[in-house]
């Protein structure tokens, strides 16, 4: 199959997917949709996250910090300044932060170039570390973003942050952003600069022995996974219309980790593939943690249930099967279309 | 700030850093030994002072007897930790032990919540450690001069089997070169064993001096004081026993005179030894007293 072949299969895929969207719009109730919405982007976080650890090998947990840099500036882009007077109730707000007003595209984009920035920022120090330090090192650039936030109260509104959020991150603007960074991510991977990646990865020494510049490549997939994860956390934002420090805690980092690691590290479609079991899973697995009731009779729920099954499930994983549902193998149209004709054909079984 | 406040402050932060000097310890036995950063060692803590409070309420058990047998329990539980979640990774990417790490101290602290819900608890205190000595003008509970000298003397405990014992000999071989002793004969899955258990017998005992320093339980009580101690462990130098303890103590009176000095920065206090951490690694990322590890090809 020539690659235009595989083009259209892609448009036709992206096409299904669109009357999908469609369909669901009207007939699927908020909660299934809200679902959707969080499958989307999490796809998005997973894909960042495997593009800084799974291809560049950078062990990073600092994503909560990007999400919650790009969920505060996207909040204050399109937050109404009526509403925001009424938000700041400790302290007015910066008149910057008063003002600042912008579409919903440019916003979200807005937020995944701060997260970007800071990504660059803290980039340039702390690549230079080696991998468990540098897990430690972001992870504590994460809480510094929290605490940040916590204490800046003219800008993020302290620890209450923002209710009412618009709502403007529906199917189409969550799934397009979806698809783009799809499209954006397996175009970087399968560049050149993608094989320096996987070859950084694979072996630091011998890729700095080759003469490539190392750490101009790291920070170019940590820049680029950080701009991914700001999105992520914009479109996170305005989805569920309220935001605050407590949100960005290390359980966030935990959430996009698990879906990485059970995908598959360097699997693309296993980030995509888990992140829609492990968002469905999250989700109905909810019902777990509230009461249920039998009649008069009333079974309590458990809370912290859902994550002693998440954390079991990812130390298994990481036990029995250390390179999670894919490995780094990947869907291809060509792939699909052997297998197909392989189980149909007369050669088949 | 008077002569008097001060001292106060000084023994505060002293309590407090031996708390921390404590649980580095831990940290940096286990990273001098398999270069693991044992991400569940905050949930180990935590776990020591809910087996006190268990051991209490609900098997009536007297003080004494709940504590050592909360000790007990708990580093029987870091033994277990490490047999089922690190040990089959041995051979694996580093970086694969530590999400396993990672996964364990979100099901401990998780379990934790399920089984006693995630309310915080009181806990009760004798009230011999509360009724304030004065000393001249410094008002000091037994508890602040307690904590620094029971921490010391279970230092003094550690540095023993470290030093002068035969299994402690097996420790320090094994973190020069873990094949090699291997080789030589050395038990190295027991001793590892062994160190996972005094590890976490010393986080337990931090755990439950914490609980009656600042007398509340709750589930997640081990995350910021576990990342603080292997911030402090990182500080002193990884791998490194006394370092840790330095570490510790210099980073708990720095915290609590910090605050003393700059009360506005109070809101940045556990942005501090996050700081902190970023800081040492880029400068000095062998800590004050840590050896080189060597980058091998």
């Amino acid at each position: 199959m020539g690659p235009k072949a595989g083009a259209i299969l892609n448009l036709l895929a992206a096409a299904v997917l669109g009357l999908f969207l469609w369909w669901a719009e009207d007939n699927l109730d908020g909660y299934m949709i809200q679902i959707l919405n969080l499958i989307a982007v999490n796809i998005i976080l997973a894909l960042s996250l495997n593009l800084i650890y799974g291809f560049t090998g950078l062990f990073s947990l600092g994503h909560a910090g990007f999400m919650a840099i790009g969920a505060y500036v996207c909040s204050i882009l399109i937050l109404a300044p009526e509403q925001k007077e009424m938000l700041f109730i400790l302290e007015p707000a910066y008149d910057w932060v008063q003002s600042a007003q912008a579409p919903f595209f440019v916003a979200v984009a807005a937020g995944g170039l701060a997260a970007a920035f800071f990504g660059v920022l803290v980039g340039v120090p702390l690549l230079r570390l080696g991998d468990d330090y540098l897990g430690m090192a972001t992870l504590g650039f994460a809480e510094i973003v929290r605490v940040l936030a916590i204490n800046l109260p003219r800008v993020t509104n302290g620890a209450l942050g923002f209710k009412g959020i618009p709502d403007h991150a529906n199917l189409w603007w969550n799934y397009s952003w979806c698809l783009f960074t799809l499209f954006f991510v397996i175009r970087l991977i399968r560049s050149n600069s993608g094989n320096v990646f996987k070859a950084i990865r694979d072996d630091e020494t011998a890729a700095k022995a080759m003469g490539i510049d190392v750490f101009r490549h790291k920070l170019l997939s940590f820049s680029i996974g950080a701009f991914f994860a700001g999105v992520g956390g914009a479109l996170l934002g305005s989805l569920l219309a309220t935001i605050d420090p407590k949100m960005f805690t290390f359980v966030l980092t935990f959430n996009v980790l698990m879906i990485v690691v059970t995908g598959g590290l360097g699997s693309i479609t296993g980030s995509v593939l888990a992140g829609i079991a492990i968002t469905v899973l999250l989700e109905w697995l909810r019902f777990v943690e509230n009461p249920v009731f039998f009649g008069e009779w009333e079974l309590p729920g458990i809370p912290g249930m859902r994550m002693v099954v998440f954390s079991l499930a990812l130390i298994f994983i990481i036990l029995f099967r250390r390179e999670g549902f894919m490995g780094k193998r990947e869907f291809s149209w060509d792939g699909a279309v052997r297998r197909f004709f392989r189980k149909a054909g007369p050669h088949g079984r | 700030m008077t002569w008097a406040m001060f001292v106060q402050h000084a023994l505060n932060g002293l309590t407090l850093g031996s708390l921390y000097a404590l649980i580095a310890i831990g940290y940096t036995m286990v990273y001098g030994i398999l270069r693991l950063i044992n991400f569940a060692h905050s949930e180990i803590f935590m776990l020591g002072a809910y087996f006190v409070l268990w051991g209490i309420t609900l098997l009536y058990l007297p003080w004494m007897v709940a504590i050592i047998a909360a000790i007990l329990v708990t580093a029987a539980i870091g033994v277990l930790v490490d047999r089922v979640a690190y040990r089959p990774l041995r051979d694996a990417p580093r970086i694969s032990a530590l999400i396993s790490a990672i996964g364990v101290s979100f099901f401990l602290q998780n379990l934790t919540i399920v089984a006693f819900g995630a309310i915080p608890r009181e806990v009760y205190r004798p009230a011999w450690l509360e009724n304030p000595i004065l000393v001249g003008e410094v008002r000091v509970l037994p508890l602040t001069l307690f904590v620094p000298a029971l921490s010391f003397l279970l230092m003094l405990g550690l540095v023993w089997v470290v030093y002068k014992t035969k299994p402690g000999l097996g420790m320090r071989a094994i973190s020069k070169d873990i094949e090699t002793s291997y080789i030589m004969g050395v038990p190295v899955n027991r001793i590892i064993s062994l160190t996972f258990g005094i590890g976490s017998a010393l986080a337990a005992a931090s755990g439950i001096m914490w609980a009656l320093r600042y007398p509340q339980l709750q589930p997640v009580m081990g995350s910021i004081p576990g990342f603080k101690a292997f911030i402090a462990a990182v500080f002193g130098g990884i791998g490194s026993i006394p370092g840790a303890v330095v570490g510790g103590i210099i980073l708990g009176v720095v915290e609590i005179m910090a605050v003393a000095f700059f009360p506005d920065l109070a809101g940045y206090r556990d942005a501090f030894a996050f700081i902190l951490l970023i800081v040492i690694l880029l400068i000095k990322p062998t800590g004050l007293m840590g050896a080189r590890l060597e980058d091998k090809v």
